[in-house]
């Protein structure tokens, strides 16, 4: 049985489909990478399998661990072993990065999580996670905090892009870090070179999964950005 | 009342006591002078830093009223000379106030080059009977420094209303923070301005206020730079949530082309991309928003 399963999920905004019928499984500890263009719905998913407030399912099933989750809120997916990472994470007043991170803490030290984003725990554990931090360094702070969580699975909504982006080594070393307490990933991206880190990848294309197999074989596929679909006109 | 006990204890530090008008104790110490009068209608405080005498530990003032009913009016006159610098800690108490009245006119005068925190955290009761009026005229000399933080996030607040007002001479640097929770029918009125009068002078004002229930709070933001090289900036933030109602006002004027001013206002309910962050750590909504709102008058 997957860990996640999402059955013919539909989602529409104004009349406007931007999830249709869209399947996709990530099992029990497997890195799986979600490929897509920009617009594809790639956010769009990963807001619905956490339950963002304005993110509800038109039609089809979100299964989690073999139970059907539609219902579920935010913080009651989370207990259940569902995180992200945010895209653009969010800014914070009066709040340390500290005790950001000892929010969802279940074991070890909010440093140890630091140093495996390669951020210097003196340097940044009292800071205060607000403008006065780089997009590329709450994004970091992000991931540590969903490492600190220990998830069963932890969507990543693109690591790789923004400001200050993550090399690709480093998106790997946090990948392993995920490995080491047999978490499940579901890596989001447009960058075809990072699907070679995954157990398996998808191709996301207008609103739906059109693809789904080994990470060599979708990643060749998404570069040449043509689906069996659209035929490169969505791609 | 706020603070160590052992502050009234200690030789080495400066304090002053007054329960209503009824002054307690107080104490000098080398380069703090302290001179007060008290009667039945108000006490009166001088307060004097000796010429570059840096005053290691803070100098607290404990004030407030202990009864349901009463008034406290507090005249302070401070007035630290050229290189003089000081934390002056002001522990305003008022755990049982149904009917009590605190007013503190405070004129602050900064010599030359001189420093002062002055920091004022106010404890009040549950019952919301309280109106504080809070007023000071504080020049800040050539070169001197000048910060003051407002603190009223423990208890109902009551009536408000702080009416503070700065001027900054030539390469001084001034900064007002404010930080009000306010719960029921409490009614806040913060107005502080900033006159950037000296050339290269500093000044920022910044003010965060949350509101629940029925709360209401009217914030103005007042900065002028009137001098070359003059910089100032207002900030100011409000959550409400409930039927609380807040108003935000930041008012910036220059009168010299090259002095620059600029501001930022946000009223708004809690963030909805901070709230989903939290919850995705598996926080209650209920705990996120707390969080969210004490994060903000940390």
């Amino acid at each position: 049985m997957p860990l996640l399963e999402i059955k013919n999920l539909c989602f529409q905004i104004h009349q406007k489909r931007i999830l249709d019928e869209l399947n996709l499984a990530v099992n029990e500890n497997e890195i799986h990478v979600l490929l897509g263009t920009n617009g594809s719905g790639k956010s769009t998913l990963a807001y619905l399998i956490l339950g963002c407030e304005g993110y509800c399912p038109s039609s089809g099933e979100i299964l989690f661990a073999g139970r059907e989750i539609n219902a579920l809120k935010i913080h009651e997916r989370a207990q259940q072993g569902i995180t992200l990472a945010w895209q653009e994470p969010a800014k914070f007043e009066g709040i340390s990065v500290a005790d950001y991170l000892s929010l969802s803490a279940k074991s070890g030290e909010p440093s140890d999580y630091l140093r495996r984003v390669g951020l210097r725990p003196e340097e940044y554990l009292n800071r205060v996670l607000d403008k006065t931090l780089s997009g590329g360094q709450r994004k970091r702070i992000e991931l540590a905090s969903v490492l600190a969580m220990k998830p069963r699975l932890a969507i990543l909504d693109e690591p790789d892009s923004g400001i200050d982006l993550l090399s690709v080594q480093e998106i790997v070393d946090v990948i392993h870090g995920f490995k080491d307490f047999q978490a499940s990933v579901l890596l989001i991206t447009h960058r075809e070179e990072i699907a070679h880190m995954a157990d398996r990848a998808s191709q996301l294309c207008g609103g739906k999964i059109v693809f789904t197999g080994s990470p060599s074989v979708v990643a060749e596929h998404f570069k040449t950005r043509r689906c069996i679909i659209c035929d490169g006109k969505q791609c | 009342m706020g603070a160590d006990s052992a502050v009234l204890t200690s030789s080495e530090i400066a304090h002053l006591v007054a329960i209503g008008h009824n002054l307690v104790s107080v104490r000098e110490i080398p380069g703090v002078s302290l001179q007060v009068t008290g009667g039945p209608q108000d006490i009166s405080v001088r307060l004097k830093l000796e010429r570059e005498r840096k005053i290691t530990n803070p100098i607290h003032l404990c004030v407030g009223v202990l009864e349901k009913s009463g008034t406290q009016k507090i005249k302070i006159d401070v007035r630290a000379a050229q290189r003089s610098a000081a934390t002056l800690m002001a522990h305003c108490f008022f755990p049982a106030a149904v009917n009590v009245e605190h007013t503190m006119d405070a004129l602050v005068d900064l010599e030359t080059e001189a420093e002062l925190h002055y920091l004022e955290g106010h404890y009040h009761g549950p019952w919301g009977g309280v109106t504080v009026l809070p007023k000071a005229q504080v020049r800040v000399g050539p070169r001197a420094r000048f910060f003051a933080d407002f603190s009223l996030i423990t208890g109902r607040v009551g009536k408000l209303a702080i009416k503070y007002r700065v001027e900054a001479q030539a390469d001084a640097i001034v900064e007002l923070s404010s930080r009000v929770f306010g719960h029921a029918t409490d009614e806040i009125k913060i107005q502080e301005e900033v006159v950037l009068a000296g050339k290269s002078s500093r000044g920022l004002v910044k003010i965060r206020v949350a509101l629940e229930d029925q709360a209401t709070a009217e914030v103005t933001g007042m900065t002028a730079g009137n001098a070359e090289g003059a910089r100032g900036h207002v900030d100011c933030m409000e959550i409400v949530k409930d039927q609380a109602v807040a108003r935000a006002v930041p008012v910036v004027s220059v009168t010299h082309p090259l002095a620059k001013v600029t501001h930022e206002a946000a009223i708004g309910s809690i963030d909805k991309k901070q709230l989903e962050t939290l919850m995705a750590r598996g926080v209650t909504p209920e705990r996120a928003v707390d969080m969210i709102v004490r994060g903000i008058l940390r």
